[in-house]
């Protein structure tokens, strides 16, 4: 209960001194949902640059990267946010499902540690986000333990959700699947790859992100 | 064999958020299989995955967790009012909690009225 206090008087007192332009947008998702590829798509088409190297193999991300103040426009609207993408959260890591992927033993260790430290920092940082997109895999089982964690925690926080369902130029994609899993929030169909739907994508970010 | 322990929701009601997340991973830890009486905090759940991630080591590989809550689906009106109430005041008793060590549980897969637990084939020693 006094957690819970603590987190409603931080996030008072830090709306009351933050400025309007430094709203966090937070990635969140299962590992290789597609964060990094969503995060490089918005910085591709605002800031003409790619913000972090992408892979198949999972937990390619394991550090938080930040992308500071990207403003996008829709209708006539301007909306700036610090874009935040976190590394996937997952319950297990085993070095050696990395081994599989062809990686030596040692890598697969280090990449392993760096892995769960990720999946500890993005946890952290739930409490610092304004607004979250979550990306999923549109051709994987939405429901999961860890999607419906991370759907429950930020509804606990009262943080505004977007939930992606990516991977959408996929034809194992299943858009209403997630829609299904999650009624109560705005589900969009993307392909961040190949910039399917993100026009659509940004016109809802700025009902998240006000 | 795989074993399970079952643990009623008075055993955790009185503990802060950290014991009962200990709690729970302590057994996990000894190869077992928790079915807790109830759900945990959305936080909780989290810390779960986090102390989880920082127990991970040499035996321990992290968690399988999954929430059946029956009772999530369909309810209306006064009874999702009424459950809610008795949830605040009595804690999270509804549905139960799997926790399992991904060493011993590949998957859980969940149905509103049906569960299906994926072991991992034990090693057989010659």
């Amino acid at each position: 209960m006094i957690g819970v206090l603590k987190r409603i008087v931080n996030k008072l007192l830090g709306n009351l001194f933050r400025k309007k332009k430094d709203v966090r947008l937070g990635l969140y998702g299962p590992p290789n949902g597609g964060k990094t590829t969503l995060a490089n798509r918005i910085c591709k088409d605002w800031l003409g640059e790619d913000m972090g190297t992408v892979s198949n193999v999972a937990h390619e991300t394991r550090e938080i990267q930040i992308k500071e103040q990207i403003s996008i426009k829709s209708k006539g609207k301007e909306l700036s946010f610090n874009l935040v993408d976190t590394p996937g959260i997952a319950t297990k890591i085993d070095y050696e499902e990395f081994m599989k992927s062809g990686m030596k033993e040692k890598a697969a260790k280090q990449r392993a540690k760096e892995a769960t430290k990720g999946i500890i920092d993005s946890i952290k940082w739930l409490d610092d986000m304004d607004a979250v997109v979550i990306v999923l895999d549109a051709t994987k089982d939405p429901y999961t333990q860890v999607n419906i964690t991370i759907v429950g925690n930020l509804q606990a926080r009262d943080i505004p959700v977007l939930i992606v369902g990516n991977k959408s130029d996929l034809k194992k994609a299943d858009i209403k699947k997630v829609q299904a899993a999650y009624p109560q929030y705005d589900v969009i169909g993307i392909s961040a790859k190949y910039g399917k739907n993100m026009e659509k994508l940004y016109e809802a970010l700025f009902k998240i992100a006000k | 064999m795989v074993t399970f322990q079952f643990v009623p929701y008075y055993e955790i009601e009185d503990l802060g958020s950290a014991r009962r997340v200990k709690k729970l991973i302590d057994i996990v830890k000894q190869n077992k299989i928790v079915l807790l009486q109830g759900r945990l905090r959305k936080e909780e759940e989290a810390d779960l995955i986090s102390i989880a991630m920082e127990e991970i080591g040499k035996k321990f590989k992290g968690i399988e967790l999954a929430v059946i809550n029956p009772e999530e689906r369909g309810q209306e009106g006064l009874r999702k009012l009424r459950n809610n109430f008795f949830n605040i005041v009595l804690g999270d008793r509804q549905g139960l909690t799997i926790v399992g060590p991904a060493s011993v549980v590949k998957d859980i897969k969940k149905d509103p009225s049906k569960i299906e637990l994926l072991t991992k084939e034990s090693r057989k020693k010659k």
